[in-house]
């Protein structure tokens, strides 16, 4: 469920990436490491410029693998950690997300989209990352990413990254586009003192009785902080309870099994859809971040000629919710798909609907956004 | 500090993940029982002391030390380092690292922690090899020695990390060797008081994978060989690179205190005031 749903203060004209940082400060981020590279370099300017001033500290590491481990790093010294990158610095930051995933370190990584693969075109938007933010770092475990749609939604967004990432002790992908990034519009923000923030749990029982990766009943762990005086361990390494290494088989696998488990237990939590006009719609435009506005003109321009056509927008890309994508477009005449990428999206939808409506794929991967007259016209080609 | 003082080595050390995995005859034993005594001698808070490493033999070490721990990537000990110290300038961090770890993989984090004079110690356990995947070459290898990636010789030049701390701008850089186990314990103590970044560079003995690749001989051997080697720096001063090829330059390389860089960045948040 949407977190932030309160009565704003004032509008303020502000860029998409502004909003990140400023949603990120105030749900708590006190420590910024980053490498510049476009289009997320705002984030990086605007935290080195926001954190010393309240008490924060910021750092531009020598490179994307650099920025991620010092991420790890200060939140295991307690305080909330981001950076933000692009594609190609996504790309760097996979071995130490994996060992953020693994370890089970809070912090949030932001991804601005740009049109890939490789270096691809740095100042164009492209929404092809979606599957990397899923499965980039090898092995398993489950991500979470959430996708924003406007630079409200970014600041909120930003709020809420911390607020899952402290909950579920777990990286959270803030995964926007270069659209979402670099837009500039007026936005309502919320009251800070209004913000639900979450903050990881601490332990309660003294050293030598609290274990360390000992899992709660919601299966997530309550670590220390380092400097606590419990002078734990932490590994990358598959580890048991303790924290220490093991290759036990019952231990690795029950381990490796959290790490999805504690998200996939929880989905319900984690999950957010928007869905406008649904209920009676023929056809479902399934869309997301930048592409989900020119999804929703198109939408509304469908209705006002008698189309009946409903948006279905995951603000949760990460994790997939199976179930409800399939209420939500089971027996439609079709679920349009509009991404810019060549099917990532599509290809989950076309998994979940289990073949109970037909996923027609929009994709777009030339650097330019789908404008809502394309996705009409795949609209009227389907009604 | 006086050399017969008993140093309650146990009380640092997590005895129930002993034994460690260390081969027979390795150097990293009496290289961590430097550190741990010198970390003794300093004083240093074991609960306010965060030991990180990346990855290798030298880097399982953490596991073994009852402090906060951080075993990371391999590589990116400095770079988790960082993000500790800076979070939290209170804590004192010290980085144990290898020559494959610090030099190859991690080298543009070391080159960059010099840089900022950031508050870590940094000890490199150098055993010339890659031991925990059993005896690939490393920058660290000396020119025509054997590896199993070199079985011709090896052709490169291997780094003095030493002079490259240096020239990167640490403020204090060090040698010695697990022969000179004494020595080794007052240079890393040395570094541990200092107030920036502090490399002290330790030469250990791969009996089991450089030195039988290299009929080196046993671990002894290869340790009277290193004593045989060593030059104090104070004698090396003197000498001219063909005398030195080949030695191993022990002692205090460099001491030239400068700004911390998280007091420096302390003056960014005095600059940028309070508030919106």
């Amino acid at each position: 469920m949407p977190e932030v749903a309160r009565p704003a203060r004032k509008k303020v004209l502000m860029q998409g990436n502004e909003a990140i940082v400023e949603g990120a400060l105030a749900a708590g981020m006190r420590f910024f490491a980053g490498y510049p590279i476009t289009p997320s370099t705002e984030i990086a300017e605007l935290a080195s410029e926001r954190l010393p001033r309240v008490g924060g500290r910021f750092v531009q590491m020598e490179d994307e693998i650099a920025s991620m481990a010092a991420v790890v790093g200060a939140s295991l010294a307690g305080k909330k950690a981001m950076t933000a990158t692009s594609g190609p610095g996504f790309s760097l930051k996979q071995e130490n997300l994996g060992f953020a995933l693994a370890a089970e370190v809070p912090c949030v990584v932001v991804n601005v989209q740009r049109q890939g693969p490789s270096t691809g075109l740095p100042t164009s938007p492209a929404q092809g990352d979606v599957m990397q933010a899923r499965y980039g770092a090898h092995g398993d475990y489950a991500a979470i990413a959430l996708c924003p749609a406007s630079v409200g939604e970014a600041y909120r967004l930003a709020v809420r990254a911390f607020n899952l990432s402290e909950r579920f002790r777990m990286p959270v992908i803030l995964l926007a586009d270069e659209i979402i990034g670099h837009l500039r519009e007026s936005v309502a923000l919320p009251d800070p003192a209004e913000l639900p923030v979450v903050n990881r749990a601490r332990p309660t029982l003294p050293p030598g009785e609290h274990k360390a990766y000992r899992p709660g009943p919601d299966g997530v762990p309550v670590v220390p902080d380092f400097g606590m005086g419990y002078r734990f361990h932490v590994t990358g390494l598959i580890h048991g309870e303790d924290g220490f290494p093991t290759s036990n088989p019952q231990v690795v696998e029950a381990a490796v099994r959290r790490l999805t488990a504690k998200v996939t237990r929880h989905l319900d939590e984690v999950y957010e859809a928007e869905e406008q006009d649904v209920a009676d719609a023929d056809v479902v435009v399934f869309a997301y971040g930048g592409t989900a506005r020119a999804a929703r003109r198109a939408v509304r321009e469908a209705r006002a000629k008698g189309l009946k056509v409903g948006l279905y927008r995951p603000v949760t890309l990460w994790p997939f919710h199976d179930e409800r994508v399939r209420a939500s477009v089971a027996g439609r005449r079709a679920v349009v798909v509009p991404e810019l990428n060549l099917g990532q999206m599509a290809r989950e939808v076309e998994r979940a609907a289990r073949g109970s409506t037909r996923v027609v794929p929009v994709g777009r991967v030339s650097g330019e956004p789908l404008a809502p007259d394309e996705i009409l016209a795949a609209i009227e080609e389907v009604c | 500090m006086a050399a017969a003082e008993k140093v309650p080595v146990h009380r640092y050390l997590r005895l129930g993940k002993l034994p460690h995995i260390w081969c027979p005859g390795c150097g990293h034993g009496i290289a961590l029982q430097a550190l741990i005594r010198a970390i003794h001698h300093t004083g240093l808070p074991q609960d306010r002391t965060v030991i990180v490493s990346g990855i290798g033999c030298s880097s399982r070490a953490t596991g073994y030390l009852n402090f906060d721990t951080l075993h990371t990537t391999h590589g990116r000990a400095l770079a988790f380092a960082t993000g500790i110290k800076m979070a939290n300038p209170d804590l004192h961090v010290i980085v144990i690292t290898g020559d494959g770890d610090a030099a190859a993989i991690g080298g543009n984090h070391l080159i960059h922690a010099a840089r900022r004079n950031i508050g870590i110690t940094c000890v490199c356990f150098n055993n010339n090899i890659y031991g925990m995947t059993s005896g690939q070459y490393s920058p660290l290898t000396p020119t025509e020695a054997l590896a199993t990636t070199a079985p011709y010789g090896n052709i490169e030049t291997p780094f003095d990390l030493c002079e490259l701390v240096k020239a990167a701008g640490a403020s204090y850089v060090a040698r010695s060797t697990t022969y000179h186990a004494r020595q080794l314990e007052k240079l890393i103590a040395r570094g541990l008081q200092n107030d920036g970044f502090s490399f002290i560079e330790a030469v250990v003995q791969c009996p089991t994978y450089y030195g039988r690749k290299n009929r080196l001989g046993e671990a002894y051997r290869m340790m009277q060989r290193m004593a045989e080697r060593s030059v104090p720096a104070s004698k090396a001063a003197a000498m001219t690179p063909e005398e030195l090829a080949g030695k191993i330059v022990i002692g205090e390389l460099w001491h030239r205190p400068r700004l911390e860089y998280t007091r420096a960045y302390d003056a960014v948040i005095g600059k940028a005031g309070d508030g919106q």
